[in-house]
């Protein structure tokens, strides 16, 4: 069986290749769907790709993989320029949304497929199958059809065969999208430790947040066929380089305030500004829940941070507050500890933690 | 409270599931009923024709007296194991055509060539919409010009029949087609190294066999009951065979015996067929 993951599997120890996608471009019709996208991956690196649909995620993977052919730009894996390379020989590992076992196989004829095309001798092959199905923990599945199995399982072999030919890149296409919610979370941390005990080079595509920030070592948030932030995860949830990625990953309190210098006046509270060069003015200010902080309100008074708890969602560890401010609401993440103690239509006082935040110019003006 | 609360939902929820859970049982029965009706009532009416035509043909000549001469005398037709023969391998024949033409042809059309698809089925439908005997008149002169300078077997009828058995063969390939998910799994096999050759040969078609089988069934069904071309054409075939021993016969049993046989004969090949196909699927 697998040993745990531990410290020593560090970047230094994996043996996996670079790969370098450069100003890669995709049309489809009028649709722009990669516009000059450039990004590296380090040898043994997961870099996680993760936006909205149609940010054009699926299409870079589809043509790293060269399942889809580039309009422009230069694809290389270990310095070895692949861009007009067939699929079939560019030795990838691809894990699919969709199911993709091949049904009229059983899990241990799935995962030697591979190794059968390389011409790998029958006993090598059932060698390396069972190998592979010990490493994702279905070695007693070996002898089942793909319907006789679960799809969290489907999807273990998946990765299983994908592995078993030992490729030079390991590619997720949303793999994790099909299942519920325990399995996936599961799963996930299965395929971030195999990935690292194997150490191979590997880009993940999801539209899941919490997925790609869980497993990746990078980052890259896409809109628009282009990357705005690669980062790693905590940096793109702390410190997000534009709007866009601010309210994409994560929650987002959108508070009207006052750009003056370099802070952001909301609410009658000065917050840091991330983008120091931002103008004075008018701006929309970008602030994450957990950096709202409640207290009960028993005086009754009234302010700019005094507000009525309207709803109080559950969500295990922590809850989410609504407040109602009068002129706006306000989301606050608190430990569900703390959220105990308030309930429906208690009065609260806020107070916002000065972390630095993003502003994404002049704030609409709404009717009344 | 929490005590009450389970047999409060109980309470709450057992009402109404359990004349639903009836209410669904009463459905499927009532739906059951109705299909062993239809059945029943399709089956009647085309298995008594065929048992009428299978009791007249073992009718004696005196009234009232059974006899199997009828029976007997379809082997001393001289004729009639050539010309069972040749409809067999022009079945075989037939089905090669679509499996080797048709075929691969429906795959590569479905993965790489998608946009031509339209445009391919209304070429497979259209003999559908052409009657056989405007196919005779074009196929005609073909057929007589080759003959003019080579013999030709009632074996070169199989490309009528291919063209004949396009319509059928290829709704069934398209709904194997259908029933999997070819992109996918074709993308799979490529990732993993697989040419265009092993994706066709070795991921799609096993797995749309039951298509392929049910194409085969189809066109081998066509072949063994086709009689117009083959007439018109001047060959001879297991069905023309039997329409010229209704002639030359005087006893009525022998048209309807020979008639009889002959169904039962591609009923037989067909089940033959299906049978093979289910074992291989299960395997």
């Amino acid at each position: 069986m697998t040993s745990p993951v531990t410290e020593a599997h560090s970047a230094q120890s994996r043996a996996g290749v670079e790969v370098r996608l450069q100003g890669l471009r995709r049309q489809y019709g009028q649709v722009v769907a990669l516009d000059g996208l450039d990004l590296t991956i380090g040898p043994g690196e997961l870099v996680a790709l993760l936006g909205p649909s149609g940010c054009g995620k699926t299409t870079t993977l589809r043509l790293l993989a060269g399942l889809e052919d580039a309009d422009n730009g230069t694809i290389t894996v270990g310095g070895k320029d692949i861009t007009h390379q067939s699929a079939s020989k560019r030795d990838m590992g691809m894990v699919f949304q969709a199911y993709s076992l091949f049904p009229h196989m059983t899990v241990r004829e799935n995962v030697a497929f591979g190794l059968r095309l390389r011409r790998i001798s029958r006993a090598e092959r059932d060698r390396r199958a069972l190998e592979m199905l010990e490493l994702v923990g279905l070695s007693t599945q070996a002898g089942r059809y793909a319907h006789q199995i679960s799809g969290g399982q489907q999807q273990r072999v998946a990765l299983a065969r994908a592995l078993a030919i030992q490729p030079q890149v390991l590619l997720l296409d949303e793999p994790l999208s099909a299942l519920d919610a325990k399995v996936r979370a599961q799963l996930r941390d299965q395929i971030r430790r195999i990935q690292l005990e194997v150490g191979i080079t590997t880009l993940f595509v999801t539209h899941d947040q919490e997925e790609a920030l869980a497993i990746a070592d990078r980052v890259g948030v896409m809109q628009d066929g282009r990357i705005e932030q690669l980062g790693p995860p905590t940096a793109i949830y702390s410190r997000p380089a534009t709007a866009f990625v601010a309210e994409f990953v994560g929650l987002t309190n959108r508070l009207v305030g006052t750009v003056s210098g370099s802070s952001v006046t909301v609410r009658g509270r000065d917050l840091p500004l991330v983008d120091l060069s931002t103008p004075p003015g008018p701006v929309t200010a970008l602030v994450r829940p957990e950096a709202v902080t409640l207290a009960s309100d028993s005086s009754g008074g009234s302010g700019p941070l005094t507000g009525t708890v309207i709803a109080i969602t559950f969500l295990g560890a922590t809850s989410r507050v609504t407040v109602d401010l009068g002129d706006t609401t306000i989301l606050a993440q608190l430990a569900t500890s703390d959220a105990t103690a308030l309930s429906a239509g208690s009065r609260v006082t806020l107070t916002i933690r000065p972390d630095p935040v993003l502003v994404s110019g002049a704030p609409a003006v709404t009717e009344e | 409270m929490a005590a009450v609360a389970p047999q409060a939902f109980e309470a709450l929820t057992q009402p109404a599931t359990v004349p639903r859970r009836s209410m669904r049982a009463g459905r499927r029965r009532r739906l059951n009923i109705f299909r062993y009706l239809v059945f029943t009532l399709f089956g009647l009416f085309f298995l008594l024709p065929l048992a009428a035509m299978v009791r007249f043909s073992l009718e004696g000549t005196k009234a009232g007296s059974w006899s199997v001469a009828a029976w007997t005398q379809i082997v001393s037709y001289p004729n009639l194991l050539g010309a069972i023969e040749i409809t067999l391998e022009l079945a075989v024949l037939t089905c090669a055509v679509i499996g080797v033409l048709v075929v691969p042809t429906l795959i590569w059309i479905r993965l790489r060539v998608r946009w031509i698809s339209r445009a391919v089925e209304f070429l497979c439908l259209l003999p559908l919409t052409i009657p056989a005997i405007v196919l005779v008149v074009g196929l005609a002169p073909i057929y007589n010009r080759i003959r003019a300078h080579i013999s030709l077997s009632a074996l070169q009828l199989f490309w009528a029949y291919a063209i004949l058995a396009l319509p059928y063969a290829y709704r069934a390939l398209i709904a194997g087609l259908d029933a999997i998910d070819t992109k996918t799994l074709s993308e799979a096999a490529r990732s993993l190294g697989a040419g265009w050759f092993t994706v066709i040969w070795r991921v799609v078609v096993p797995n749309m066999w039951p298509a392929i089988l049910n194409a085969m069934i189809l066109t081998s069904a066509l072949v063994l009951g086709e009689f117009t071309v083959a007439l018109l054409l001047l060959y001879t075939n297991l069905q023309t065979s039997l329409y010229y021993i209704s002639r030359e016969t005087a006893n009525a049993g022998v048209l309807f015996s020979t008639s009889a046989a002959a169904l039962l004969f591609a009923f037989v090949l067909l089940m033959i067929l299906s049978l093979a196909g289910r074992r291989r699927g299960h395997r």
